[in-house]
This record gives structure tokens, sequence and C-alpha cells, in this order.
């Protein structure tokens, strides 16, 4: 080993992680006093979902070698739970499409059921094949015959408000849960057919699927409104008004000597910022219990070398299978709670490059394969992709300050400058990958 | 009699003519990230972008020629602007080889690590283009706007039903034969097509016969990009330039080339109009061609769509996956490496 004496947090390891996270904090800090103490505290909750969702690209491909590139999907899916589960049922439309669609479910499960009895039973050949297609295709007319009126009676019921069937009216906080088992079942069925695929099959495989997702909740209004969205969904924090209104909190205002209107919009921010390090803790404690068990050794293995895993007797595809599931669940998790903070639902939002590829340049910036790196990477992208469109801003303005005010080529430079945090990413992965493959805090290996 | 010619002159009109048009420029498009996967052995996604980039620089010099008043109606301008994207495209493509991909590849990096690095030259290229040119929604295509024109179509055969070919449609389709024909000469007829035809197939055995590795990247870099800038400038010209579209195209071609056969320029084509015509025929509505073939009384219902066309994307999916589980080689048994 080198002994580097230049950089003291080489020689005590130890010191390095905490110190690389309180330079993140002081970030931060620094955003609060320089921009304003809402704008640190909105980067701040961001980052916290953020690294939410590369714990859980981090579990696939830090853990397990998995290369998924369909987060977005996932990352919707629990968006839409948040949805299913807050919003308020609408009766009307249960009972104008309900009983329809209620058969075309029962269709679809007797279908999936006459495919697994089909090919239990006959044996496997062109006849086996043609009997699924035709089963398939069959039972696709089928279930559209229920489908189809269902779909067009729920979304005629007053569709400038509603035109959809609700939700079950919880707390929206459920809905962390549900959105994560709901991406954990989409990841079951898709692990069913894509795992078994080779790495980069399996990353255009998984960048279909999230696309299809995506177009599936923008498309069946009838199930989450899609393109006309879901706006003003529940809120476990209390509104600004009402903190406003309240007698505690203008003491409380008054004792700290803020103002109470912006006092408010902090105390909000806070509020969501303590639900969602509380969750984010939770996980990176489960996380770093599974990584460092005997089911974590087994996975890494699994990752370094398949065959000889494979050879030790360990069961590869199960293994593939198990952490796919759980690295979706905590993509829905963060999922959901990102729709928890928004406050709406917008299918239209979601697009690759933020949600897929943003959430790769944190874990490999991060340093995959070791949970702190994945949640550091989750902050610091998080946080340089926020405030390099104002950065870049600041640069093109200065570069063309000798340009008139008008000047096109000033004015192009300005409206265009958004567009640099694009450019920014790309270069930071890509130097990353050069030049620190194992990124800002490497997997500890051989422990 | 007069029915049954209705109903194909719809079909074509709806369906075969669309479908070949975008079936052309995906055979464009998988033929790129075919080549490059064949003796680079990645699947490259930044390549929807370099399309977008290389149209990009199309548009702007075709503005510039529109500025100064040169054009060659009744074709669209982008034509004779063509040549500046291609250069642009493959220039691209050249420095990312020596900037990213070179590294990894000397290295003797896994195929995954230089997909990741081909994720980061995506991210900095749509930043570029948005940069350079915005993210809207532009017309490239001027000049006349109809080869066949539906009106004409039926006085001249007396027909109910008109079948419309856009300028740019006949183009396309004429613009990728040429295209492709000069790459299977140039694959076929050549030393260095020649030599990267080896060295796709048996890298080591290639290398003991002298074929030189950084020529045969070089040619393959080149002429994705010079492909690339032609697919993305034909798509541009038939539908419309928006960088966006041009990163949802890398699933349907990617579903193309592995349809084919990975590494395979002729299943690269066969694969594209066998995605592209099935998109089109899927999320056709058939009420009316269905009309005019079955008796008055059975006049169905509803659209007779089997798909909305939202789901077109779902259509190359699905043959992507049912391809990668029965027959992962493709139709022309490309290289599984």
């Amino acid at each position: 080993m080198k002994t580097g004496l230049r950089n003291p947090l080489r020689r005590r390891p130890a010191l390095r992680t905490p110190g690389l996270f309180a330079v993140m904090a002081l970030l931060l800090v620094a955003v609060g006093f320089g921009q304003s103490w809402v704008v640190s505290l909105s980067i701040l909750n961001l980052c916290l979902i953020s690294a939410i969702m590369a714990l859980g690209l981090n579990m696939q491909w830090g853990y397990a070698g998995l290369l998924n590139v369909g987060v977005m999907g996932f990352a919707a899916l629990g968006g839409l739970a948040g949805v299913l589960v807050s919003q308020p049922p609408v009766a009307d439309a249960w009972a104008a499409g309900g009983e329809d669609l209620g058969y075309a479910l029962a269709v679809l499960v007797g279908v999936v059921i006459a495919i697994v009895l089909a090919r239990r039973h006959v044996r496997k050949g062109p006849l086996r094949t043609a009997a699924t297609v035709l089963l398939l295709v069959a039972g696709f007319f089928l279930i559209r015959i229920f489908f189809d009126p269902a779909v067009d009676a729920i979304e005629d019921v007053d569709s400038a408000r509603t035109g959809y069937l609700g939700g079950a009216g919880l707390p929206i906080v459920f809905s962390w849960a549900i959105g994560g088992l709901l991406a954990a079942g989409a990841a079951w069925l898709i692990g069913k057919v894509a795992l078994g695929l080779r790495s980069d099959y399996f990353a255009i495989a998984t960048l279909g699927i999230a696309e299809i997702v995506i177009t599936v909740i923008k498309n069946e209004d009838w199930l989450g409104r899609g393109v006309k969205n879901v706006t003003g969904l529940d809120r476990p924090v209390p509104y600004e008004v009402d903190l406003q209104a309240s007698a505690w909190f203008l003491d409380l205002a008054s004792w700290l000597g803020a103002d109470p209107i912006l006092g408010a919009s902090i105390f909000v921010k806070l509020c969501y910022a303590a639900l969602f390090a509380l969750v984010l803790m939770a996980i990176v404690l489960l996380a770093e219990r599974a990584l460092n068990s005997p089911w974590g050794r087994m996975m890494r293995a699994i990752r370094d070398n398949e065959a000889a895993a494979a050879a030790m007797g360990k069961n590869v595809t199960r293994r593939h299978m198990e952490i796919f599931v759980l690295g979706a669940a905590v993509m829905g998790i963060a999922g959901a709670m990102l729709t928890t903070l928004d406050g709406q639902f917008t299918p239209g939002s979601y697009q690759p490059l933020r949600f897929t590829f943003l959430v790769w340049v944190m874990v490999i910036v991060g340093g995959s394969g070791n949970n702190w790196g994945a949640v550091l990477g989750g902050f610091l992208v998080w946080f340089l992709w926020v405030e390099a469109e104002p950065a870049a801003f600041w640069l093109m303005d200065a570069i063309t300050a000798g340009l008139d005010e008008g000047h096109p080529l000033r004015a192009h430079l300005l409206d265009s400058a958004a567009y640099m945090r694009l450019i920014v990413m790309g270069l930071i992965l890509l130097v990353v990958m050069r030049f620190s493959p194992r990124g800002i805090i490497p997997e500890k290996r051989g422990g | 009699m007069t029915d049954v010619a209705n109903a194909v002159v719809l079909l074509m009109n709806f369906v075969i003519v669309p479908g070949v048009a975008y079936g052309s420029q995906l055979a464009l498009g998988a033929l790129g990230v075919t080549l490059v996967f064949g003796i680079l052995r990645f699947a490259n996604f930044s390549h929807g972008d370099v399309m977008a980039f290389g149209a990009m620089v199309v548009l702007l010099a075709t503005w510039w020629f529109q500025g100064m008043d040169v054009g060659i109606a009744p074709l669209p301008t982008a034509l004779i602007a063509l040549p500046f994207g291609i250069v642009a495209a493959a220039a691209f493509n050249l420095s990312a080889d020596r900037l990213v991909f070179r590294f990894y590849r000397r290295r003797k990096s896994p195929p995954v690590i230089l997909l990741i690095a081909s994720v980061g030259v995506m991210f900095a290229l749509q930043g570029i283009v948005r940069f350079i040119i915005g993210p809207e929604d532009r017309r490239v295509a001027d000049g006349a706007r109809f080869l066949i024109k539906a009106s004409e179509f039926k006085q001249a055969t007396g027909l109910k039903e008109g079948l419309a070919i856009k300028l740019s449609q006949g183009l396309t389709v004429v613009v990728t034969v040429v295209a492709v024909a000069a790459l299977f000469w140039f694959l076929h007829r050549t030393r260095a097509g020649k030599a990267m035809r080896a060295y796709s197939d048996n890298e080591d055995l290639a290398l003991l016969s002298g074929v030189s590795p950084d020529r045969v990247v070089f040619y393959a870099w080149l002429i994705a990009g010079t492909l690339a800038a032609i697919a993305g400038t034909m798509y541009g010209i038939d539908k419309s330039f928006k960088p966006f579209t041009y990163f949802h195209l890398l699933l349907p071609i990617f579903a193309s080339a592995i349809l084919g056969g990975i590494g395979q320029p002729v299943g690269a084509v066969v694969g594209a109009f066998i995605v592209a015509l099935s998109e089109t025929a899927v999320t056709y509505a058939y009420k009316k061609f269905l009309r005019y073939l079955l008796p008055e009384s059975w006049e169905p219902s509803g659209l007779m769509q089997l798909l909305s066309t939202d789901y077109k994307l779902a259509i190359s999916f699905v043959i992507l996956v049912v391809v990668l589980l029965v027959r992962p080689t493709g139709i022309f048994r490309g290289r599984v490496f």
C-alpha cells in the first residue's frame, strides 16, 4: 500500500465517509445562506428521495450486477400508488364500470390459469406454442369485450374532474409501502421474463418495459387519469395556511423572531425532510445488514463470478430475482415519496434521462456496491443537477457580458444555459468512470 | 371487385406506405447499431442521439442554404445539406471513440462498461443538441409535398379510396436503398469491408491474418455516424425534427437489430421492416377496411383497432422479448457473444 501524506482522509479511511457527508452538508448550508433556506431545503428533500432511489439501483447493480435501465418505470408505479391509495374513491365510476371491469379481471385470471394449465399438460413442442398463442389471442379479444365498455363508462363520469376510479381514500403515507409492493410485483413479472437474458439484452428489455409502464399510465385514464394528472393529493404534513393561523406556531415564530409566512414554508419542508430521513435511515440500515450478511456475500460472489457461484451450488436465478424485486421495491417507495412531496401525479413528467439515467450517474459517481456511496451519490448528483442551472446561467452571463443586452448570441446562450446540466452530468459520469471507476466511496473489498 | 381494390388501396395508404418509409429509417439506424455491436461488441445507447446530432447539423446547414436562396426544388433543401450532417456525426463518433471508448477497449473492459460509457456520451450529446438548437419541434422538409396525391390517384383509377405517397416517403426509400447498397458493396467488395466482416466474425483469427483493429474500429464508427446522420435526417424530413423523439427510436432500432440477428447487416434491414410494418399494422383501425370486404350485415361496430397508436412502442418491445426468448440469435443467426 502506498502511504500518501497529502490527503489526511486517505490515511484515516474511517473518517473519509463522514467527512464527505460533512462536505455535502456544508454545500447545502452554503445554498441556504447564498440563495435561500427554502431552496436549500427543497434540494435536501429531493436529495433524500434521490438517495433512496440510488440505494435501490445500487442493490441491483452494485450488489448483483443487474443492468436495470428501467428505474423510471418502478418510480412511476410508486407514484401511481400515491394516487391509488390517497384519492377518495369515485362511487359513480365504480357503479358505471366496476362490474364490467370485474368481469374483465376474472377473464384475465381465467386466461392466465388456462395458459398455465395448457403449458403444464401439453408436451413441449409446436403444439404447446400453438396452444399458448391461441389462448393468448382468444383471451385478448375476450377481455376487450368487457374491458372496452368498462373503460368508456368510467372515463365518461365527470371527465373534467374525475373520469377515473379514484383511490382508497387512505392517508398518503401508506402509499409508500403500497408503491414498494406494486413496483416489487411488477419486477417479479419482469424478472420472470427478462432475468435470464445477457446483461446488455437485459438493459434493452428493461429500458423498453419502463417506457411501456409510462405509456400505460399515460393512456389508461380510468386508472390514474393519465395525462390529465391528479393534483391536490393528500399531505402527511400540515398546510402552510393552517400553520399561519394556529396560535402555537405564531408563538414559536415570534419566539424565534422569524417571519411566520417564510417560517411556515420552512417548517413544512423540515417536516418532509424528517419523514424522508427516517425512511432513508431505515433502508440504509437494512441494506447494510443485508449486504454484510451471508446472503449479501453470496450475492457479491455471484456478481463477481456467476459460473463459479453456480458451481458451488448457489441458485443464481433465484438470487437475481430476489435482488431485482427488492431493488425495485425501494425504487417504488422513492417514487411514492416523490409524488407525496409534489402533491400531484403527472405521468408526462417521467423522462428516462431524469428518472433512469440520472440515478445511474448517482450510483456510479457515489460508488457502486457501497450503500453509503449510493446515498452520497444521490445527494451530490441531485445537488449538482439543480445547481448546474443557475451556475451555467451565471457562467453564460459572464462570458457574454461584453455583448449588447439584445445580442442574439447572448440571448441564445442565456436561453440554452439550462441544458448545460445534461452536458455536465454526462461529463461527470465519464470522468468518474475513467479516473475513479469505483466511485467516491468505493466498495469494501475482501472484508 | 372494386371493393377489394378499395380495401387494398386503403391498406397500402395507411399501413404499407408509412410502414415502408418508417422501416427504411429504422433500417438505417439498426445498421449503425448492428455494425458497432459486431465490431466493438456493445450496445451503443448514444446512437439515437447521434442521429439527432446529425439531423441537427443538416437542419442548420439547410437554414444557411435557404438564407442564401440555394435550393433544389422540388426536392427538400436538406438533401444537399446532408453531407454536412454526415461529416459532423462521423466526426462526433470518432472523437467519442478517441476520448471515451478507446480507453476501455484497450483495457478489454467488459461490454457492460462500454454500454454505461455510451450512456454518459448520450447524456452529454443530448445536452449539446438541446444547447445548440433547443428542444422544440421543427420542420425540416421544404419543396414539394407529394409524389402522388390522393385526389389524383382517385381520378386516375376511379376508386373511392386514394393513395397518397409523400415525397419524403419516396425519398426515404430511395436514399435507404442507395445507402444500403453502398454499404453492402463496401462490406463485400473492398479490402476494408472484408476486414471488418472478418473481424466481426472472429477477432483473433482476423488479427492473426494481419487485420489492423484500429482501422476496423475507425471504419465502424465512420459508417455508424454516416448512417446515423442519414437516418436522422430522413426521419426529420418525413416527420419533424424534435431532439426528444430520437431517444425513443432507440428501442425499435435495438429490436430490429436483435430480431435480424445482431451483427448481421442483412438482418438489421429485414428486422427493421418487420418491426415497422408490425407497428403500423397492429395500430391500424381496420373498420373501414373490413367494411369493404365483409357483407353489409357483418359491419363491425368498433374501430377494430388491435392496440391504440400510443402503444406502438409496446409492439417493438414484444417482438424484442419474444425473439430473445425463442431465438436469441435472431433470424439470420447473429452472433451472441
